[in-house]
């Protein structure tokens, strides 16, 4: 392992900033939620009522993981849920950029030539995200405790988002190896982590056992202060390490630059068709598409497929979906359940609406655009092919996940042909204020070019709106900001035409404000 | 300074852009005429690729005037660009798309590109278009842009350091495609720090520094603006030879430099004093290259 403590200061160096905000931040999450739940639920019976109504309405269930008891830290183990994802992601991104990233680069080549060994790469990045998980983890500990949680639950909580962070680290380590390029490895390593988070998801939903597949369901299902099932913790070692194994072999074993699947050679000619702007946008985008739309499909066919389940479940306590039934306005449990699953679907179709048109800034400063703008195609004509793919591909996505989800939820209750066009409604919906991000995202690019992944900012303050909101009484004007806030609840709900129309004039609007700042700009590389 | 006798395809004068306190050109000046390879001369940093990227709508100038090929490098950036081809001296591919398809895709783009002379050049390049873009090297990547440049069916072609990534051998090609293109009556800006080949290559030079033109013309006569050097050993020691700079004199070895229009004198004044042996030589592009870079430190502008 020579040279390994090197590179994990080259690692702290690089990471000086982002390093220390995910381990605070996702650190301290854990106490607010703790300290929150003690605010609005004083005494016990508010919390045998939120136990019996909102924290095992499944659609939480599903979202955030099932619930064990009704005090105040079942409520907030529960709401932790959320954060395994983040917690797995963000590993995920800084093992592939400390591995992949690097090789792309090129830095990889300088710093092998050093006398380091084989090893020391790997094992630097790995090194740093498990001691930046483990300290995570004890801020979590040690913020929970705080607020008069007992501790041995409090440790159990942060030692599974630690692990939780290791697996992840672990997974990161292995698609970094097998993929040639990082984009393709962070793709992989986001579909593992997707396929995962679906899994838990449709299993918790479900109150199935199902959900133990998947590494993000673990640290709910260790039961933290309602019966503390601490060989959980043992079980996210040994998986890690189990991951990481094969990760070193093949790192060990194959070149600098390669992948363990080899790129293919092209063709000498291009086909016709490549011969417009569209054309090349179509070659850029469709993996992306192709990917996200699986992925849609199959969260689609999922949750449709559970919704019957957990309707089923509810019906059993017939308490329960008299209160839902009454504070819905009429609306059935599994509409409820179905709306919140297009509402999240809709945040998830934003991301890839941002992704997609940040596509545009990439091909900037990769010093791809400039070669395309020197030949007779305008700016706008380049643009808008990348937009097509920026606007209509949440759209397929989102009508791939109504499709998939009214699919077999119309088949669970023999009722296809009625629920179908329902459940394909109540994902379409959502469209404009999807679009409202893309639109975001083309107005930065146009008139803040260097500034255009705030778009994500943007998208995580409608995602803390959506989750959080309700839970902190936030004011609704403050909800308001949010475009999601103002979708029709489908199915079940009503529709009104205003709020869609306004919605789609508010993304046209930063489209067209967007694409008239860039076509009068300078083009810019750094 | 150069006559304008013909028609120019590339006319900027007093060009100014300046990105936040970096002034990247200052005012600079550049005229190409039609049916000639221009060199563009200058160090890292003196403003070579803003002013293309300017002259290819990509950046507004902050003030100044351009013309190319008679039209407004910014308004009719679209139809102009049917008529010219870039190579960027830094050039990126898709990762996904093979050299061959990037070669007809950017060729497509600009209205069509030859197939016999791509196929030759791709032999002359030693070319393989299969190969995805991640998987070339520098040079490599070059070449397909250069590929993609010189198939293409235009008037101009505009080069940013076009071999900064090419092998000796591979340098070599480069300057008989250039001058197959000079046969062919099309124009050059050849932007370039590699003075053998502007010298192989180039009818006229402009040298830039710090943003600013300071010497434009052909090679003769910025040849003429300089100095010869020259190394005489004489029959009899002289004391001193007016005219002339940096005199060394060693015995009866003396060594100067003279300006061109002085060398007649100089002579004369040598051959009084008996000439033993004498060696001269013109000066060097890089001497003329030299004389105006080591003048005095940069003082702003940079490369963008």
């Amino acid at each position: 392992m020579t040279g390994a403590w090197n590179l994990v200061r080259l690692i702290l160096r690089r990471d000086r900033i982002l390093l220390p905000i995910w381990v605070l931040l996702l650190g301290a999450l854990p106490g607010t939620y703790a300290t929150s739940f003690f605010e609005l639920l004083p005494d016990d019976a508010a919390r045998a009522t939120f136990a019996a109504t909102t924290a095992s309405n499944p659609s939480v269930e599903a979202m955030l993981g099932p619930i064990y008891g009704s005090s105040i830290g079942a409520f907030t183990a529960q709401r932790v849920g959320f954060l395994y994802a983040i917690v797995g992601l963000v590993n995920l991104l800084t093992v592939i950029r400390h591995t992949r990233t690097e090789e792309d680069a090129g830095r990889r080549e300088l710093v092998a030539a050093t006398a380091i060994s084989r090893h020391a790469p790997l094992t630097a990045v790995l090194a740093v995200t498990f001691a930046a998980n483990l300290l995570l983890g004890l801020i979590a500990a040690a913020g929970l405790s705080k607020t008069g949680l007992p501790s041995s639950g409090s440790l159990l909580i942060g030692l599974t988002l630690a692990g939780t962070g290791w697996v992840f680290a672990a997974i990161g380590a292995l698609v970094a190896q097998l993929t040639e390029g990082a984009g393709a490895a962070r793709g992989l390593g986001i579909a593992v982590l997707g396929a995962a988070f679906l899994v838990k998801a449709a299993g918790d939903g479900a109150a199935s056992s199902v959900s133990w597949a998947s590494p993000l369901a673990w640290g709910q299902h260790s039961r933290p202060y309602e019966g503390d099932q601490w060989w959980v913790a043992a079980l996210f070692v040994i998986v890690a390490a189990v991951i990481a194994v094969p990760a070193y072999r093949m790192a060990a074993s194959r070149d600098v630059g390669a992948g363990m699947v080899p790129a293919r050679l092209g063709p000498a000619e291009a086909a016709p068709r490549l011969s417009t702007p569209l054309a090349l946008a179509w070659r850029l985008h469709r993996g992306l598409l192709a990917g996200w739309t699986a992925g849609f499909a199959l969260a689609g066919l999922l949750f449709g497929g559970a919704a019957k389940a957990a309707s089923d479940v509810l019906s059993s306590n017939k308490e329960m979906a008299d209160l839902l039934a009454k504070l819905s306005g009429g609306s059935s449990v599994t509409d409820l359940y179905l709306a919140e699953i297009m509402g999240v679907s809709a945040i998830v179709a934003a991301a890839y609406g941002i992704q997609a048109a940040l596509r545009m800034r990439a091909e900037e400063t990769g010093l791809r655009m400039e070669p395309v703008l020197a030949t007779s195609v305008g700016r706008i004509k380049w643009a808008a092919a990348h937009l097509v793919f920026a606007v209509l591909g949440p759209a397929v996505a989102l009508a791939a996940t109504g499709l998939a989800s009214g699919l077999t939820y119309g088949l669970a209750v023999h009722d296809l042909s009625g629920q179908l066009p329902r459940v394909l409604g109540a994902a379409v919906v959502q469209l404009p204020a999807v679009l409202v991000l893309t639109g975001i995202t083309v107005a930065l690019f146009g008139l803040a070019p260097k500034l255009t992944s705030a778009a994500w900012g943007a998208l995580a303050v409608c995602l803390f709106l959506g989750q959080l909101g309700a839970l902190l009484q936030l004011s609704q004007g403050a909800l308001d900001i949010s475009p999601f806030t103002h979708v029709p609840k489908l199915p079940g709900g009503t529709v009104t035409a205003t709020p869609l129309i306004t919605l789609t004039a508010v993304a046209a609007a930063f489209l067209v404000v967007g694409l008239y700042a860039f076509r009068r700009r300078d083009v810019t590389t750094g | 300074m150069y006559v304008r006798n013909m028609e120019n395809a590339i006319t900027v004068s007093g060009l100014h852009k300046s990105f936040g306190r970096t002034h990247a050109l200052n005012g600079l000046d550049l005229q190409v005429a039609v049916g000639e390879v221009h060199g563009f001369l200058g160090p890292n940093g003196a403003g070579k690729s803003t002013t293309i990227r300017v002259l290819l709508g990509l950046l507004k100038a902050d003030s100044g005037t351009a013309t190319l090929l008679g039209g407004d490098p910014w308004k009719d950036a679209t139809t102009l660009h049917r008529r010219l081809a870039y190579v960027p001296g830094d050039v990126t591919l898709w990762p996904g798309l093979s050299g061959g398809e990037v070669i007809d895709l950017l060729g497509r783009l600009r209205g069509g590109l030859d197939p016999q002379r791509r196929k030759d050049l791709l032999e002359r390049f030693d070319l393989d278009p299969r190969k995805k873009g991640r998987t070339y090297s520098k040079g490599n990547r070059q070449k397909v842009a250069l590929v993609a440049a010189l198939a293409s069916d235009v008037e101009l072609l505009i080069l940013d350091e076009p071999t900064s990534g090419l092998d000796p051998l591979m340098e070599g090609v480069f300057r008989e495609c250039i001058e197959d293109e000079k046969r062919r009556g099309r124009t050059v800006l050849l932007s370039s720090h590699i003075l053998a080949e502007v010298e192989a290559l180039c009818d006229r030079v402009s040298i830039i520094r710090n943003g600013q033109t300071v010497e434009s013309g052909t090679l003769e006569q910025l040849r003429h603006l300089t100095r010869t050097s020259i190394v005489a050993e004489l029959a009899t020691p002289i004391g001193t030879i007016p005219g002339v700079h940096n005199l060394a004199i060693d015995g009866a070895k003396v060594r100067f430099e003279v300006d061109t229009e002085k060398i007649d004198d100089a002579l004369k004044h040598l051959s009084h004093a008996g000439v033993r042996s004498l060696v001269s030589h013109p000066p060097t592009i890089e001497e003329l290259f030299m004389r105006h870079y080591q003048a005095e430190p940069d003082q702003t502008g940079a490369e963008r």
